[in-house]
């Protein structure tokens, strides 16, 4: 969709192979084409009858406007998943989800998982506004309750998604937290949820290179040990997770992306 | 009098930091004749036992001798696939050469006067490429109906599928990359080892009928049980060692240090040398340090060099070592040419802590000084701390190189598949059949970090008895 100079993109791919297997939680690797950079993305929706892998992202940088270029029956030049754990998807009785931006994409196929096991889900879905809201009515589907919040109240309600959590929250009852989104969105949720002493795990959306655990790129400190997200994650205990650590590491090539957006800008 | 050796022809350093052209260009038939020539052809020749696949040397380098190429190609096919890569990557002053009766009694590693055994073998090699030459299919009945699964395309795996395809077993290789060649692509930089080697090699694989599957990794896509549903009657695992060591120090995780792997994966692998063009970056810096002492710190402290020279920085690049140089475990010809091009080398040093930036990128690296001490398991004399030794490098960028462990997704995938403390895979020494029947396996992931030819030499055993109980 375009909102504005906001495009996000939802891409369903052909993969019978990683569709048959896909679990919620996991991610594939993707290159649009041969000089392309191999990124990591959640795998948002799978069907294995059809044999279709979704994704759904925004065209932030260099290789995701590319990506955002493609035509139906393109060929991407590499795919492979699915990748990294599934969610944990056990009984936890009442969960709540939070995502932020693009985070919701990716707490959809977590919010239907944990709907099918028989657990009362609550969707917390955070935009700028209210074009930028995505998947509130497929959330709806399988969610008990949603709550939308946009930052300007154009949808909604005005404020943030940890403005509402924290009001859930002091009901009680909630067994789990699971948030995707901006960093700073997420390291929020899980202060919030610490002082409840609520278990909360975040996927964490660290830079990758192969993704299977050969480089540690993207290596993250939980708990004050080493982790790669790609074998170890993505998903965490977002309480013990260094968020310090991953914004500064996630900005690690920005000087880079700038240089390669700005000449294709000039091309 | 016994004549000096022929030096090999090289690129002069200036000319090499330049870019990632082969720096090695191998003997002229001229030279080769020459170094053969030096061959004493010993009626005991101890060089073989030197050899982890027993190449015949004696007999490659009498028919060199004898102007008899395609002959010397043939002796070596016989005990090894690829000489091309191997007369570029084997460490044969720790192999073949060590054992030369040139080389003096007791020396760590060959002597300079030792046959050059490893250009010889490079120089038939490149003969047998450009004649394609090869050895001939030898297809046999029995095994038309046998399909193998071949899991990793690195130097095991392709020797595997290599041997099965040549009886005329249908092999399928799965690769979880998108470029075949494993360590030998992701790895080792094309100056050591050009990806037109590597890709003859690939291709000659492909007309024996090698299917090459990659994007696909083998315990995420599916399962060993799945493959064996899927037809498959017997399965090879050639995973390798991928999952990079760190050190385990303070500041390890700030940003511009990176593991070996992430290093040469994205400039090997990504092309990231050929950024913008190839759109994976990777960072350089003006005080470039590199940890370890192996052939892969080696390959990072060059490929650094080369990355400050194509982005036009003052050339800056140091490797600390623990031990001395003696010690080193990389190729004695690699550190020769890093030393050539400019790279610096501090020994009996141990990184203590990094100090980052106020934007969390490295800036120093604290050390301390050590000295030799006792032997350690590995017959190396252990480095010992000296107490009050502390000292500081600056560092904007720095490279991780101390060593690498078995590739761990699809052992964790796999609870049948039994392990050793190392986690690497437990095979039957003779067979090379893991704990799972049907599932063999060979090269890193059975031995740890070796070199290609060890690879090769379990994976051709582990096809010897994939077809023996065929």
């Amino acid at each position: 969709m375009d909102k504005g100079d906001v495009r996000i993109v939802r891409l369903d791919i052909l993969s019978p192979v990683i569709a048959a297997k896909a679990k919620a939680g996991q991610f594939v690797a993707i290159m649009a084409d041969e000089k392309g950079e191999r990124i990591p993305l959640t795998i948002v929706d799978s069907n294995a009858q059809k044999g279709i892998v979704s994704i759904i992202f925004q065209e932030v940088g260099f290789t995701t406007k590319i990506l955002g270029q493609l035509k139906p029956h393109d060929k991407l030049y590499s795919l492979s998943g699915p990748l990294g754990h599934a969610t944990e998807v056990s009984d936890y009785g009442k969960v709540i989800l939070v995502g932020g931006g693009l985070g919701v994409a990716e707490i959809y196929p977590v919010a239907k998982a944990f709907k099918e096991r028989g657990n009362n889900v609550t969707a917390v879905l955070g935009a700028k506004s209210k074009d930028l809201l995505i998947l509130e009515n497929e959330l709806k589907q399988v969610s008990d309750q949603v709550y939308c919040l946009t930052d300007d109240g154009s949808y909604g309600e005005r404020g943030f998604t940890t403005d509402k959590l924290k009001v859930l929250l002091k009901e009680g009852g909630y067994g789990l937290v699971y948030t995707v989104g901006p960093i700073p969105m997420m390291r929020k949720v899980s202060e919030i949820t610490g002082s409840f002493g609520v278990r909360t795990i975040a996927s964490l959306n660290a830079l990758m290179v192969d993704a299977t655990g050969m480089c540690g790129c993207c290596r993250v400190t939980v708990a004050g040990e080493v982790k790669f997200s790609c074998v170890d994650g993505p998903e965490f205990d977002a309480q013990k997770v260094d968020w310090d650590q991953l914004q500064t590491r996630n900005r690690m090539y920005l000087c880079s992306e700038q240089h390669i957006c700005k000449l294709k800008n000039q091309a | 009098m016994l004549k000096s050796p022929v030096k090999i022809q090289e690129l002069p350093p200036s000319q090499r930091i330049k870019g990632f052209s082969e720096v090695v260009l191998g003997y002229s038939e001229q030279q080769a004749l020459e170094e053969a020539s030096r061959c004493l052809q010993c009626k005991n020749p101890t060089c073989i036992s030197g050899c982890p696949v027993g190449i015949n040397i004696k007999k490659f380098i009498k028919q060199i001798t004898q102007k008899d190429y395609a002959g010397a190609f043939f002796t070596i096919r016989e005990t090894n696939n690829f000489p091309s890569i191997c007369g570029r990557v084997c460490p044969a002053e720790y192999q073949c050469r060590k054992e030369c009766v040139l080389t003096k009694k007791g020396s760590p590693f060959a002597s300079a006067q030792a046959i050059n055994i490893h250009f010889l073998e490079r120089f038939v090699g490149d003969f047998g490429k450009q004649n394609n030459l090869n050895v001939p299919q030898d297809k046999e009945e029995k095994f038309s109906k046998l399909k193998v699964a071949v899991v990793g395309s690195g130097p095991a795996g392709l020797c595997c599928a290599g041997e099965l395809a040549r009886k005329g077993v249908k092999v399928d290789i799965f690769e979880s990359l998108h470029k075949t060649g494993g360590v030998l692509r992701y790895g080792i930089p094309p100056f050591r080892l050009p990806w037109d080697i590597l890709d003859f090699e690939i291709n000659h694989l492909k007309k024996l009928g090698v299917n090459f599957i990659t994007d696909f990794l083998v315990g995420k896509a599916k399962t060993i049980k799945e493959l064996f549903s899927q037809g498959y009657s017997k399965i090879f695992l050639g995973l390798g060692a991928g999952v990079p060591s760190f050190l385990g120090i303070k500041g390890e995780s700030l940003c511009n240090i990176y593991s070996v792997n992430e290093f040469l994966t994205r400039v090997n692998l990504m092309s990231a040398y050929k950024f913008p063009e190839f759109h994976t970056p990777v960072n350089i810096g003006q005080n470039v340090l590199i940890v370890g002492g192996g052939n892969t710190a080696m390959d990072a402290a060059r490929v650094a060099l080369r990355l400050q020279k194509i982005n036009g920085l003052p050339l800056n690049t140091t490797v600390i070592y623990r031990r001395t140089e003696i010690e080193m475990p990389a190729r004695r010809l690699e550190i020769e040419h890093a030393r050539q091009e400019g790279i610096k080398f501090e020994f009996l040093v141990q990184p203590k802590e990094f100090i980052g930036d106020e934007k969390g990128f490295v800036k120093k690296l604290i050390c301390l000084r050590s000295k030799l001490g006792e032997p350690d398991s590995s017959g190396r004399r252990r480095p010992v701390l000296i107490e009050g030794s502390e000292f500081q490098l600056d560092c904007d960028l720095c490279v991780i190189a101390v060593g690498l462990k078995a590739n761990q997704i699809l052992i964790n995938a796999t609870p049948e598949l039994k392990t050793d403390k190392y986690s690497d895979v437990i095979v039957d020494s003779e067979t090379m059949e893991t704990s799972i029947k049907g599932v063999f396996a060979g090269g890193d992931i059975v031995g740890g970090e070796g070199t290609v030819i060890q690879a090769m030499g379990m994976a051709k055993q582990a096809a010897r008895s994939i077809l023996d109980n065929a």
